[in-house]
């Protein structure tokens, strides 16, 4: 352990708190007032989460209608996708099928599942390429005529090897076969261009802590026309599709960050994506067989970026990514491996199996990603440590024969 | 040092991890996965591989301020504990899996990966005193764990630290609760961890098929009984023979013969042996001289008899026992110790039991 501050290298599973963030919350905190009340203190809480509905709205190219506050992104990601898959076969019992990318998170993985289960949903796994994208082609033969489709879930960036995909170009591919299309968008907001209505999507989820907002804040974007059975049940906040007692110091907190996130995108994203593209080539200077998981730093899609700024994934053959973990955490430099079960046990990724990676190149896989606390100082100490600890990371092997 | 706590969410290893932390070394807990389908909670009082437990541990890691993690050594504990454990049953002998977790995992898998990993020993919870290499009975002999300790080498004691040898159970707990520990009331784990119902035949049944064969009395050679696996006993068992013999005299178990899947049963008398024989021995330091005269306890819950210990032409041991014992079962340890009522029996080495002669 070292006793100095930690090396934070780990924004995409959260980032530090904006100031203007923690300032706005601790005001609304020390108000009264429930939104859904009619006299004067509810009025005021109602006012402070419509100006923030319209805030957020605008920031990511919404209707303020469309925004339905939730508490996060795996809510949001239930919502849609049970809440859209019900409302559709309710409407036609034939469409059963959800078409949706093997490497999305988990909390739309496992919802297609239950669904599949519990629900008699069909699955159908779209073809991912080997960067992680889901190309129109791919999305194209997995619809088919779309007749006994629900639903299409699939990322906007993924929040492992910060693949960007052409989210556009599906929806409107779906649209053609009246297909609805759902987007997980929680990486992608602040990080890369997201406008909604540009977008066509049918249903986005974003949530605040990876913005600099709180956490247990987030938002489904729900197009005014999209049909979704709620999950929770109540008195009828959030268009009757979301019950609950509006969180409105969290509310208020969302929108200040999500505002400043794009607001502040263009620099920030430049300053990050200078300290990753640093970050990457100074570890494969010190590790030469180190690979680069997702696509190219420099990649394109749709005119904007193809790779998530702040996103930095390599693979380290020969040593296993929780004894790098640990050893780099023991420097005070903490990064990620993916996905843990909930015992905390490593377990490959499966965003990189569904890519095609073997599972050995899998398990030997670190995720180092920047935001906008990083600096190059920062970039400095993991450079000044990668080398040694590959190496012994190497030679403790695990134990496995 | 920089010392690597396994903890498995039971008060032994919290506590052993805290001593380790305020005797001044540098600590990260780990956690051992173990069981490849792993239970939300704990079922009972048993076991120490649900999530929960994992959670325990965790907790505990977090008062203490040290580094935690989790790590999967599932497959590594199915081959070499729990395979093992079936496979030995199956061939007709009792196997001890605590201890061949200590031998294959714990002071194998985690050891060699914590000293590459940079670590130089690995602190548990057991009952045991170690101390210069030397490994001693727990100064608490009802909680003592030496005996699955026995097999361990010169080289893995180096790599082993157990703070909790010097201390009764009960000023374990009492540490714990001093500290605010949340598992300072947890239900000891009994038996087998893998077998968190404790119906081992169960288990073995769930393996193994029912292999029905006969019960043989030694006395007439006639059968007078049938059982369903003779996985289902251990030499010198008395208890739950299923057979009733013409006289009221107790039977035991006087041998498994797994091919022939016959069950042989005598009297106490015909149960009594004086002499074992063991495989290879693994010693706690430098093989010592034979023959010699030492104590030997021959199942995890037994008292130390003396004896004399002879080299055999096998490589293995020769043990001639001071006074008779019942319930000499192949596929137990002898873990032989050198008496020491001040500091506390020595741990020599052991040999796996072959049979008795």
């Amino acid at each position: 352990m070292t006793s100095s501050v930690p090396v934070y290298l780990d924004h995409a599973a959260t980032t530090p708190v904006l100031p203007e963030v923690l300032a706005a919350m601790t005001e609304q905190l020390g108000r009264v007032g429930n939104a859904s009340s009619l006299h004067a203190s509810g009025r005021a809480a109602r006012r402070a989460a419509e100006q923030s509905r319209e805030r957020l709205a605008e920031a990511v190219g919404a209707r303020p209608s469309e925004v339905l506050f939730t508490s996060g992104g795996t809510e949001s990601d239930n919502l849609a996708v049970k809440g859209l898959y019900w409302a559709r076969r309710a409407a036609d019992a034939h469409r059963r099928r959800i078409v949706v990318s093997p490497a999305e998170h988990h909390a739309v993985l496992d919802s297609v599942e239950w669904l599949a289960k519990h629900e008699g949903a069909e699955v159908a796994w779209l073809a991912v390429e080997t960067d992680g994208r889901v190309t129109p082609a791919a999305l194209a033969e997995a619809l088919g005529d779309g007749r006994d489709v629900a639903l299409v879930s699939t990322m906007w960036a993924n929040n492992e090897i910060g693949t960007v995909s052409d989210v556009a170009a599906l929806a409107e591919l779906a649209h053609g076969v009246g297909v609805p299309l759902h987007t997980d968008a929680v990486q992608a907001v602040g990080q890369v261009p997201v406008d909604f209505t540009a977008s066509g999507v049918d249903a986005l989820t974003l949530t605040g802590h990876k913005l600099g907002g709180p956490m247990g804040a987030g938002a489904l974007l729900l197009r005014r026309d999209a049909e979704c059975t709620p999950l929770l049940h109540g008195g009828g906040q959030e268009r009757d599709v979301r019950s609950g007692t509006l969180d409105v110091a969290a509310i208020v907190g969302l929108a200040v960050a999500a505002a400043g996130a794009v607001r502040s995108r263009v620099g920030r994203t430049a300053e990050i994506g200078r300290l990753r593209d640093r970050l990457v080539a100074g570890v494969v200077e010190q590790v030469p067989d180190a690979q680069l998981n997702g696509p190219a730093l420099d990649d394109v899609v749709a005119g904007g970026p193809g790779r998530l700024p702040g996103n930095a994934h390599l693979s380290f053959p020969g040593a296993e990514g929780d004894a790098l973990l640990m050893l780099l955490d023991a420097q005070g430099v903490e990064c990620s491996t993916g996905s843990a079960c909930s015992a905390g046990v490593a377990r490959p990724s499966h965003v990189l199996l569904a890519v095609g990676a073997d599972p050995h190149r899998a398990r030997s896989s670190l995720r180092f990603t920047l935001g906008h606390t990083s600096t190059d100082a920062d970039v400095d100490a993991l450079l000044a440590v990668i080398g040694p600890v590959v190496d012994r990371a190497r030679r403790a092997g695990l134990g496995r024969r | 040092m920089r010392v690597l706590a396994a903890m498995s969410g039971g008060v032994d290893s919290a506590v052993a991890a805290a001593l380790a932390v305020d005797a001044g070394h540098d600590v990260t807990g780990v956690h051992l996965a173990l069981s490849p389908d792993r239970q939300t909670l704990r079922s009972g009082a048993r076991g120490c591989c649900s999530v929960e437990d994992a959670h325990d541990a965790r907790r505990v890691a977090d008062e203490l301020g040290i580094p935690f993690y989790v790590w999967d050594l599932a497959d590594r504990f199915t081959e070499d504990v729990v395979d093992d454990f079936v496979a030995e049953y199956a061939a007709g002998r009792t196997p001890n899996p605590c201890l061949r977790c200590n031998e294959r995992i714990k002071f194998a898998a985690v050891l060699d990966r914590a000293r590459a990993l940079g670590f130089d020993a690995v602190v548990t919870g057991h009952h045991a005193r170690l101390a210069d290499g030397v490994l001693r009975r727990s100064v608490d002999l009802a909680k003592d764990q030496s005996y699955v300790l026995g097999v361990l080498t010169a080289d893995q004691l180096a790599g082993a630290v157990f703070p909790l040898g010097g201390m009764t159970k009960e000023r374990v707990r009492e540490i714990a609760a001093e500290r605010g520990f949340a598992v300072a009331a947890k239900p000891d784990s009994h038996d087998i961890c893998f077998i968190p119902d404790g119906d081992t035949r169960g288990f073995l049944t769930r393996r193994l098929g029912e292999r029905p064969g006969p019960v043989v009395d030694a006395a007439t050679g006639t059968t007078v009984g049938q059982h369903a696996g003779t996985y289902g006993f251990t030499v010198g068992q008395r208890r739950g023979l299923g057979v009733a013999v013409g006289d009221a005299r107790p039977r035991y178990v006087l041998g498994i013969e797994p091919v022939s899947r016959t069950v042989t049963i005598g009297t106490a008398e015909q149960a009594g042996v004086t002499g074992v024989r063991t495989g290879p021995p693994t010693w706690t330091a430098q093989a010592p001289r034979l023959p010699l005269t030492a104590g030997v306890q021959l199942r995890a819950h037994g008292a130390s008899v003396p004896c004399a210990v002879h080299p055999d032409d096998g490589g293995g041991l020769r043990l001639v026992l001071a006074e008779q014992q019942r319930g000499v079962a192949p596929g137990q340890s002898a873990v032989l110790y050198h008496p020491d009522p001040v500091e506390g029996d020595r741990v020599l080495g052991q040999g796996t039991i072959t049979h008795a002669a």
